[in-house]
């Protein structure tokens, strides 16, 4: 039977990102529809994803899939080959507890150190930089969180590898820098310089405006609050 | 091999209700820990050195810690028996869908409802009653969430409902009146020996709330 498997995304989310490497890692072919979420969701999003009103969707076979890591696991349990996550449940186990790390604690502070003003900045970037050696820890010595290959704790961690470096450049900051976290360093490098993941990021030179233009309507509201 | 399994508790906490559940579904005899989480126990902060939070479960001497997480690996593990999440992909990741909402909006909003007073708390009330409404509207005419049996998204829910009369005497209204579809599942949910032996009396929540918000200095 023919696969039919869409991805509703917007080029700039990390979120979105997820599901289109994982697919890609998989050798999945897919459709990319790209969302005006800034401007106008269309129709078709609202329907599929009525609940949080969000990008990714993944639609497989008219059937949708939301929430990017809900998206990841559905990606491994259907197409069973090129696995990212461990067979044995207590390392599948340990993989899951550090994706919830990402998403719950290092990337939001991360992202929030990148455009807090000034006065509150400092105590956050301590926060994300105690965040960071813990998620560094997880690294172990392996090259990637899933050891030779890249797995989905990778997949969920370019959030910080990929994302998060462009906003730093932006900022001028310094967070995940080579002498204060050699481990994870490298690894940002090495998972950005692997063919399949540098094929499908997004492009720094587009991606750099684009953050620059969300930091800045961030310190706006942030302002009238 | 002899299983040792040991969970990390505290005893109004939703999270370790979901464990308790869980352990009790598969029929997992283990040893209950109850920690004092102004006195963490030299194992807590061993086993969970990240966050230092509850539940925790050790399994042979090695920590999984988050509570669905734990679900699942208990789910995983004990696959033999009542099977929490459906083997069909679809089926799990809209179980898995649903779970994460619940842990997204209930804590932290049902949270304000009894920390919070005036404007702020009536906003946290509606909000609450929307967030019940909807998962009412999911479960629709099954018996439970996972269908025929308790499932995943059951045992991520059923825990809340031991804070419900805490909440409405903090809230001053009725959840029955607003989602009575919602209450028939939790009392059906309740029948359950696996669930009635692990959720808190309702009163001594209430009693819990009260000594929490007079140490936090809420009216």
């Amino acid at each position: 039977m023919g696969e039919e498997v869409k991805v509703f995304g917007y080029w700039a989310s990390p979120y979105s990102y997820r599901a289109e490497l994982a697919l890609k890692l998989k050798g999945v072919s897919y459709e990319y529809i790209n969302e005006d979420i800034f401007g106008n969701k269309s129709d078709l999003l609202l329907k599929y994803n009525p609940v949080h009103k969000k990008v990714p969707v993944l639609l497989h076979n008219g059937k949708p899939i939301v929430e990017s890591v809900v998206i990841l696991e559905y990606i491994e349990e259907t197409w069973k080959h090129n696995l990212y996550l461990p067979q044995d449940p207590y390392d599948k186990a340990t993989a899951r507890f550090w994706i919830k790390f990402i998403d719950e604690k290092c990337f939001p502070t991360l992202w929030l150190a990148a455009w807090s003003p000034e006065n509150e900045r400092e105590k956050v970037t301590n926060e994300a930089c105690e965040y960071m050696k813990t998620l560094e820890s997880a690294l172990n010595g392996k090259k990637f969180f899933g050891g030779e290959t890249i797995g989905m704790v990778d997949i969920v961690a370019s959030s910080v590898g990929y994302f998060i470096r462009v906003t730093q450049e932006i900022m001028g900051l310094n967070l995940l820098s080579a002498d204060k976290f050699p481990q994870l360093f490298q690894w940002s490098e090495d998972f950005a310089n692997c063919s399949i993941v540098k094929e499908s990021l997004p492009p720094r030179d587009k991606l750099l405006p684009f953050v620059k233009g969300l930091i800045a309507k961030y310190q706006q509201d942030n302002a009238k609050a | 091999m002899a299983e040792e399994v040991v969970l990390l508790d505290f005893w109004p906490s939703p999270f370790g209700m979901r464990s308790r559940i869980a352990l009790a579904e598969k029929g997992i005899k283990y040893e209950h820990k109850e920690e004092d989480l102004r006195n963490k126990s030299a194992l807590l902060l061993q086993m969970n050195p990240v966050h230092k939070k509850i539940p925790v479960l050790i399994h042979n001497g090695k920590p999984v810690c988050e509570s669905l997480i734990q679900v699942q690996y208990i789910d995983e593990v004990w696959h033999d028996k009542a099977p929490l999440l459906p083997s069909d992909p679809y089926q799990k990741a809209t179980a898995r869908f649903w779970a994460d909402y619940v842990d997204k909006k209930i804590y932290e909003v049902g949270g304000r409802v009894w920390k919070t007073k005036g404007e702020k708390q009536a906003t946290a009330k509606k909000e609450l009653i929307e967030t019940l409404k909807l998962l009412e509207k999911e479960l629709g005419d099954k018996p439970y969430f996972g269908g025929e049996s308790l499932g995943y998204v059951d045992v991520a829910f059923i825990p809340f409902y031991s804070w419900f009369y805490a909440l409405e005497k903090c809230g001053n209204f009725s959840i029955e009146a607003e989602c009575p579809k919602l209450i028939a599942w939790a009392k059906r949910c309740m029948q359950k020996e696996s669930v009635a032996k692990s959720l808190p009396d309702q009163q001594k929540v209430y009693d819990f709330i009260l000594e929490m918000k007079k140490h936090f200095g809420i009216e």
